[in-house]
């Protein structure tokens, strides 16, 4: 046995495997669970929308939701991961963590909105419910307590306006990303939202490949800055040489 | 390469752009275009069709992939015609396509199931009694009976094993055979041509029974009873082909494109040839688009249409100017020229019997049959002679049965149209007018009951004295108004006189302009002068499905027949109606009938019987004095139709069953125990009144069938007129009847047939369903078994609508525990043989037939009829009575029996139609073709018919359809009849015999047979009629010619002698509900009309998800903007339709296709299928058939009578149902019954 695990009390033990290795676990299960998806199931990539089924609250829910979602997604990804030192040179961590609260905790109250308009829809419209797979469900449930928790860590911060928190959960983000040893510590000890937050945004990376929720990283906006109007795709391996090979079957009768 | 991967070769991604840079060509990954080639490539494709009663018969293919069916498309391999036809193919419509559907639905029977409650008692008793003993012991105790009776339609099904449901179902029969006879265990399965093994195992297992087979195409209302009046041919119409060959087709009542799909091409194609079409029809159907004129008739007033129209072809074309071709026909084909007594009734004449030739002192030397030779006179000599042709020479004589121009001394004669010129004395000859009164809003005119008219007549001594006669000929012409300056009351002078029948009477009864009826008239009579002959009517139920279809029919068969059509390629009479036409039939009837173990075979005409034991007789609300002619012989006519039906049983005309109030084996025991023949001793014991027939009494316990067998049909979702009254009396479950009975209604309540004032509820022991799919009548039955679908069997099928011969073909095995319906009823054959000997041994058992078309019976009684049970003359079976036959059941052998070719075939040869051929050498050859059995027992030796394929090549081996050498015996058989060759038909064909193979490889056509009366020929399409005018084959009636004239006594009490209009009957189902049940929404009356549809696979299947998806979901019906308005309903509200017989729901449907007063209800939607409870009854909402009640006619229940003689889905009572009028009121709650049962709204 090794011998710092004789001495390493429980509480560190447990915050290590949770925000040290737990972390690795959930990246790694969506980078390959998401690759191994997309090469073998493409027919069940997709976002398995119920428009179809019903218009009817989605119209406000789908909106708010995703507008809210994409914002915090975005806001996450350059909070937690820009280095303190680039944006120092903008503004202070005090006024970024503001800026945080304050855009976070609006793009929170729209997603809140939609995501809640979402998940009364697909519980409560009979045709959406029977149609609905555990999956779906679970992802709304799992989102929507997510995003509370999220919310829930605004009055913590507004408890601590020195950033301090701010910066150690970047830190630690970071730290994981680059495989620094000791990222766990960053977060030891935090407020326990913070730490449930956390802890659910992985679990949320664990189950990405296995719900519809791949469907974000097949966002149709290539067609934009596509050319031409008529797509033609050859037959021919190599381009442009215009081998005209013979049909490799024989057509269906 | 990984789909991942391709996506990340952002540098070796090689585009090049093209069209001006519109266009890109890119060399991205194309392994997912495989997707879309795999969805269409398929294991194997195995040739099929549909069993649906749409007469389609199309061929199909099914394609097969991993042991799945996947979908059909149309064949395009039928043998091609003749140069200047367009082909057959492609054939099939979009129902069909969506069959492949069923196969794996959801509403798929997969189980047998069995009514829970019912094998929870069966186990019980089973757990320590024998089979029969333990069903004796459900049935025998009221309680435990009404315990599963009163719970059919209502739930309550478990899955249960091959071996326990037969069990029952065998111990169930064999308990009925021992305690109450045989002829209580009925079997209805529809139109054998759809599948004509699956019929035939239902039928041969019934038969070999004793059970009796129901009929289906009177019961369906689509037999013409017209036809066998007319012609004493069940339905004989061209095929579709022959449609090309028509100059002027009128389209009448008929909805070719809709229902007719397949065949509708050869419609769309002639009129590029410049033929002109006039449809017919009150609504703006689908066909009404092919019209070069629609006429949009006032609906149930037919025949005063085609009246109008005789009239103006007879005064422009026979009166004004005599068209040679026209005169010349009607001599040679039809009863014009013949002879008629004229009786003395109020001061003037009405016409009676055809003249005979035993009423003349020397019966003008005929020895053979006098009583059945009609009369006419020579034109060249003005003498009194016999023609040959009449039905008198068909039997017991060879040689004279033909329609050359000869007499019975073979000497040449020209027969007298009309006696006028030669004509004794004019005298006033009195017409029944119905049309004076009507009901229901239908227009009637001023005109007296009896129309007097002058005719010319001859005087001629008689063995009864000087009788006045005249000629069928004046009297037709007389009949409809036509006066040749002879004079008489209410004859018109010009077309816009409003007297009887001229075009402005029709316009004030028809609400068709006289210039259109004119125009037509005169356009169709131009064109049959102008290519003698070449003129169409092509017909359908809309006009067969009213009470009087008769009278709508005969008004178009005249007009087909004195423009000379009928029997004429590219004329004539074009009935599609329900009759997929059994091509090979008499060589499917020994298998079916099982006539190879016993005959005669036990048949029963099923309106009768449905009448009588779903005592819908007991609401009867039509008064016979309603119908009656002011000109009827004098008699005791004020009957109940129920006391009509059983004088007709009684006499020998109509089928029974049961027959007697005795089980039969007990009378052969008794008759034994005497030492009498059975026979005799039946005859004897019936005369006394000791024993009774079942007729008398059809709510006794005794005479209820108690065991029901449904199998390629849906009865009651579909073809139970009357519904409510089946679920009520037959079955004894919830109902919706609303009205009263005769008790309550103080109507005429029946004389001769006993009335008990309680009807009986729940005379069925046991229903068994076999079906494919959950249908209605599966979930009211209290055994389902699974069956197999069309795609999962070997079988035959064929069709009126052209002339080849094509198989169901097992493309996959029957899913789930599915079975095929030869595979089942063997199984419960096997079981029975098992099961029986705990009861039954050898036994004899006293068939009743009735007196049989086609065979020397049918020459019965030719003066009016006596009836033995009043006294009137002695039982004398065949001939005053029904005969009777004993017939020994080897009940232990019964399996045995089932699945060998018995030995009568080579013992007493094989027929149809009155002929009779020897099959000795059919029968060695099937024996070598299919094996013979070699198990030691009672069938050893015998050819086997172990499988579906073994029966298949039975029937084609038996049919002279199939098998050329037998055509050719057949034809050899009618020449010695006619005295005149017609085997030529057949001879170039005779070493052709056509095997289950050969249709699997492809369609084949038939080869000319005397069982029809067309022609399969490379020269000519099939057209009826075609041999009796061109091979000079009478025709099969007392006549041998196309009977215009109808002169039995029944007919005469009716007025139906000569065709006339009779104004929609008044069934009074209105009044007693009108206002009971208001919801605040307004009532309107209409007029309710079932006709077939676009998105159901023809009248059967409605329940089909794609075609459920493309109309509205569930039941519709369709109703005029005027009367939607009138009742504040606007388009696809939920509206009920009620009357006293009970009432349904469905969704509105509003369109101006509609003419005002009609509600339509396209036939056969399911009650399964999204159907509401209703307001006025608490059920849930009914089918078409909830609002309808059986009405029997007398003048359809006549036999003995040459043509008029029964036949099993010849002649007999037919089930009309659109003289019918409903209530139609929106609905304020619509309620879905979404709760136990027990929580029902009473």
């Amino acid at each position: 046995m090794h011998p710092d695990l004789e001495t390493l009390p429980l509480g560190a033990w447990l915050n290590q495997a949770l925000f040290g290795y737990y972390p690795y676990i959930c990246l790694a299960v969506f980078v390959f669970g998401s690759v191994l998806r997309f090469d073998r199931e493409q027919y069940t990539w997709r976002s398995g929308s119920s428009q179809l089924l019903r218009r009817k609250q989605l119209v406000w829910g789908s909106n708010l939701f995703h507008l809210g979602i994409l914002f915090l997604l975005l806001g996450h990804s350059v909070g937690l991961l820009t280095p303190h030192a680039i944006y120092s040179q903008f503004i202070s961590a005090e006024q970024k963590q503001l800026l945080a609260i304050i855009a976070g905790s609006l793009a929170g109250a729209a997603c809140f909105i939609g995501l809640t308009m979402l998940m009364h829809r697909r519980f409560f419209d009979a045709r959406i419910r029977r149609t609905s797979t555990f999956g779906d469900n679970a992802v709304l449930l799992i989102l929507w307590v997510q995003l509370c928790l999220g919310l829930l860590t605004v009055p913590f911060s507004l408890g601590h306006g020195d950033a301090s928190v701010m910066l150690r959960l970047s830190s630690w983000a970071q730290g994981i990303l680059t495989f620094q040893p000791g990222a766990a510590d960053y977060v030891r000890g935090l407020d326990w939202p913070y730490q449930a937050h956390l802890l659910l945004g992985l679990t949320i990376f664990l189950i990405f490949p296995f719900t519809r929720l791949v469907h974000m990283l097949s966002v149709p906006v290539w067609f934009l800055g596509r050319r031409g109007w008529q797509l033609v795709r050859t037959r021919a391996p190599e381009m442009p040489h215009r081998i005209v090979r013979a049909p490799s079957r024989a057509p269906a009768e | 390469m990984s789909h991942v991967l391709d996506r990340l070769l952002f540098f070796t991604r090689k585009t090049e752009t093209f069209a001006d840079g519109h266009g890109v060509m890119n060399n991205e990954d194309r392994t997912w275009e495989e997707a879309y080639r795999h969805r269409w490539q398929h294991d194997k494709i195995v040739r099929s069709t549909h069993g649906a009663n749409c007469t389609g018969s199309c061929s199909w293919k099914i394609y097969v992939k991993g042991g799945i069916v996947t979908w059909e498309t149309q064949q395009t391999d039928y043998p091609r015609t003749r140069p200047d036809l367009p082909n057959h193919e492609p054939r099939g419509c979009s129902r069909g396509a969506s069959y492949s559907w069923y196969l794996y639905s959801s509403n798929r029977v997969k189980y047998p199931l069995v009514r829970a409650r019912l094998v929870k008692l069966w186990r019980e008793a089973r757990a320590t009694k024998a089979p029969i003993a333990a069903w004796a012991s459900i049935v025998e105790d009221e309680a435990k009976r009404k315990s599963y009776m009163t719970r059919r339609g209502g739930g309550g099904f478990v899955r249960a094993k091959w071996d326990e449901v037969t069990e029952i179902i065998a111990a169930a029969n064999a308990y009925t055979v021992k305690k109450w006879g045989p002829d209580r265990v009925f079997g209805f399965s529809p139109i054998p041509a759809m599948s004509m093994i699956s019929y035939a195992a239902g039928a041969r297992y019934l038969q070999l029974l004793g059970g009796a087979c129901g009929s289906f195409y009177d019961w369906y209302c689509d037999l013409p009873p017209a036809s066998p009046q007319t012609w004493g041919e069940q339905t004989d119409v061209p095929e579709s082909a022959d449609w090309y060959n028509s100059g002027f087709i009128i389209v009448w009542g008929s909805n070719v494109p809709q229902t007719r799909t397949p065949d509708a091409h050869f419609y769309t194609e002639v009129r590029y040839k410049g033929t002109k079409s006039v449809v017919i029809s009150p609504d703006y159907s689908e066909a009404s688009k092919f019209a070069d004129l629609w006429i949009s008739v006032k609906q149930g007033t037919d025949a005063a249409l085609a009246m109008a129209m005789g009239h103006v072809v007879l005064t422009e074309f026979h009166r004004d100017r005599e068209v040679p071709y026209f005169r010349d026909y009607v001599r040679k084909y039809s009863d014009m020229p013949l002879l008629v007594r004229l009786v003395a009734k109020d001061g003037a004449y009405v016409p009676e019997r055809l003249l005979r030739a035993s009423d003349f002192g020397d019966g003008l030397g005929q020895a053979n049959n006098p009583d059945w030779k009609t009369v006419s006179v020579d034109d060249a000599t003005g003498q009194v002679v016999v023609p040959s042709g009449a039905i008198g020479f068909r039997w017991g004589e060879e040689g004279k049965w033909n329609l050359e121009e000869k007499d019975a001394n073979g000497r040449d004669v020209k027969l007298r149209l009309g006696l006028k010129g030669a004509h004794d004395q004019i005298a006033e000859v009195l017409f029944p007018y119905f049309a004076n009164t009507a009901s229901n809003g239908f227009a009637s005119t001023d005109h007296p009951s009896t129309l007097k008219r002058n005719i010319p007549v001859k005087k001629l001594a008689l063995k009864d004295g000087e009788t006045i006669v005249a000629s069928v000929y004046d009297l037709f012409l007389a009949n409809y108004g036509v006066d040749q300056g002879l004079g008489g009351e209410h004859l018109p002078k010009s077309f816009d006189d409003l007297e009887p029948y001229t075009p402005a009477w029709a316009e004030a009864v028809t609400s068709v302009p006289r210039a259109q009826i004119i125009a037509t008239a005169r356009g169709f009579a131009t064109n049959a002068e102008k290519t003698n002959g070449r003129s169409m009517i092509i017909i359908g139920a809309a006009m067969n499905h009213w009470y009087h279809m008769d009278m709508n029919y005969r008004g178009v068969i005249n007009l087909l027949v004195m423009c000379g059509c009928v029997g004429k390629s590219g004329g004539g009479w074009s009935h599609y109606v329900g009759q997929e036409k059994l091509r090979p039939q008499s060589g499917w009837a020994p298998i079916a009938f099982a006539l190879d173990w016993a005959r005669p075979p036990r048949q029963q005409n099923s309106t009768s019987f449905f009448y009588a034991h779903t005592d819908q007789w007991r609401y009867e609300t039509l008064d016979v004095d309603e119908l009656l002619s002011p000109t009827a012989p004098d008699g005791d006519w004020g009957k109940t139709f129920i006391d009509y039906n059983a004088k007709a049983e009684r006499m020998g005309w109509l089928p029974s069953t049961p027959a007697l109030k005795v089980n039969p084996i007990e009378v052969c025991r008794r008759a034994k125990a005497e030492g009498v023949d059975a026979k005799a001793y039946a005859v004897r014991e019936l005369s006394a009144k000791r024993l009774e027939m079942s007729c008398m009494d059809p709510d006794a316990p005794e005479n209820f069938p108690r065991n029901m067998f449904v199998w390629r049909s849906n009865l009651l979702g579909s073809s139970g007129k009357g519904h409510e009254y089946f679920l009520k009396h037959l079955l004894g479950t919830s109902h919706g009847v609303m009205g009263k009975d005769l008790g309550g209604t103080g109507r005429r309540k029946p004389t001769e047939v006993q009335w008990r004032e309680q009807g009986p509820e729940g005379k069925l022991d046991l229903l068994v369903t076999i079906d494919f799919r959950m249908s209605t009548t599966a979930v009211y039955s209290d055994i389902v078994l699974p069956t197999a679908t069309w795609y999962e069997k070997n079988d035959l099928n064929t069709s009126d609508m052209h002339p080849f011969i094509h198989p169901l073909t097992a493309a996959v095995d029957p899913a789930w525990e599915c079975r095929s319906d030869w595979d089942i009823f063997k199984g419960i054959a096997k079981k029975f043989s098992e099961v029986a000997p705990e009861a039954l041994g050898v036994e004899q058992d006293l068939v009743l037939a009735p007196i049989q078309h086609d065979s020397p019976g049918e020459m019965a009684q030719s003066a009016d009829p006596k009836d033995w049970w009043k006294g009137e003359c002695e039982l004398i079976p065949g001939k005053t009575g029904p005969n009777m036959v004993v017939v020994e059941r080897d009940y232990p052998n019964l399996y045995k029996r089932f699945t060998a070719l018995g030995p009568l075939m080579s013992k007493v040869g094989n027929g149809g139609k009155g002929l009779a051929w020897s099959t000795e050498h059919e029968v060695d050859a099937l024996g070598k073709l299919n094996g013979v059995v070699t198990e030691e027992g009672a069938t050893k030796g015998m050819p086997r018919i172990e499988t579906d394929i073994d029966a298949c090549e039975a029937v084609l081996m038996l049919a002279p359809e199939t098998n050329g050498e037998v055509a050719v015996k057949s034809w050899e058989a009618l020449g010695k009849q006619t005295g005149r060759e017609h085997t030529h038909l057949a001879l170039p064909k005779e070493d052709e015999k056509i095997r289950f193979r050969d249709v699997v490889a492809q369609p084949r056509k038939i080869i000319s047979s005397p069982i029809w009366s067309g022609l399969e020929s490379e020269k000519v399409c099939y057209n009826a009629g075609y041999t009796n005018v061109h091979e000079l084959i009478p025709w099969r009636t007392l006549t041998g010619r196309q009977q215009l004239y109808q002169d039995h006594s029944w007919m005469r009490a009716f007025g139906e002698q000569l065709c006339v209009y009779k104004p929609p009957v008044d069934l009074k189902t209105i009044d007693p509900v009108r206002g009971r049940k208001p919801n605040g929404e307004k009532e309107i009356v209409l007029n309710f009309i079932t006709p077939h549809q676009k998105w159901g696979i023809h009248s059967t299947y409605t329940d089909n998800l794609m075609m459920l998806t493309l109309n509205r979901g569930g039941p519709v019906v369709w109703l005029s903007e005027i009367d939607a308005k009138k009742a504040g309903i606007v388009d696809n509200d939920w509206v009920e339709a009620f009357n006293s017989n009970g009432a349904l729901t469905a969704r509105a449907v509003v369109s101006q296709r509609m003419r005002e007063g009609t509600v339509f209800m396209y036939h056969a939607q399911e009650k399964i299928v999204n159907t509401p409870g209703s307001e006025m009854t608490g059920q849930r909402g009914g089918i078409h058939n909830s609002v309808t009640r059986t009405v029997l006619k007398p003048t359809h229940m006549i036999g003995g009578y040459a043509q008029l003689s029964y036949g099993f889905n010849y002649y007999g009572t037919v089930g009309c149902n659109r003289d019918e009028f409903v209530l139609v009121r929106k609905m304020n709650k619509v309620d879905w019954l979404e709760r136990p049962r027990a929580e029902a709204k009473p």
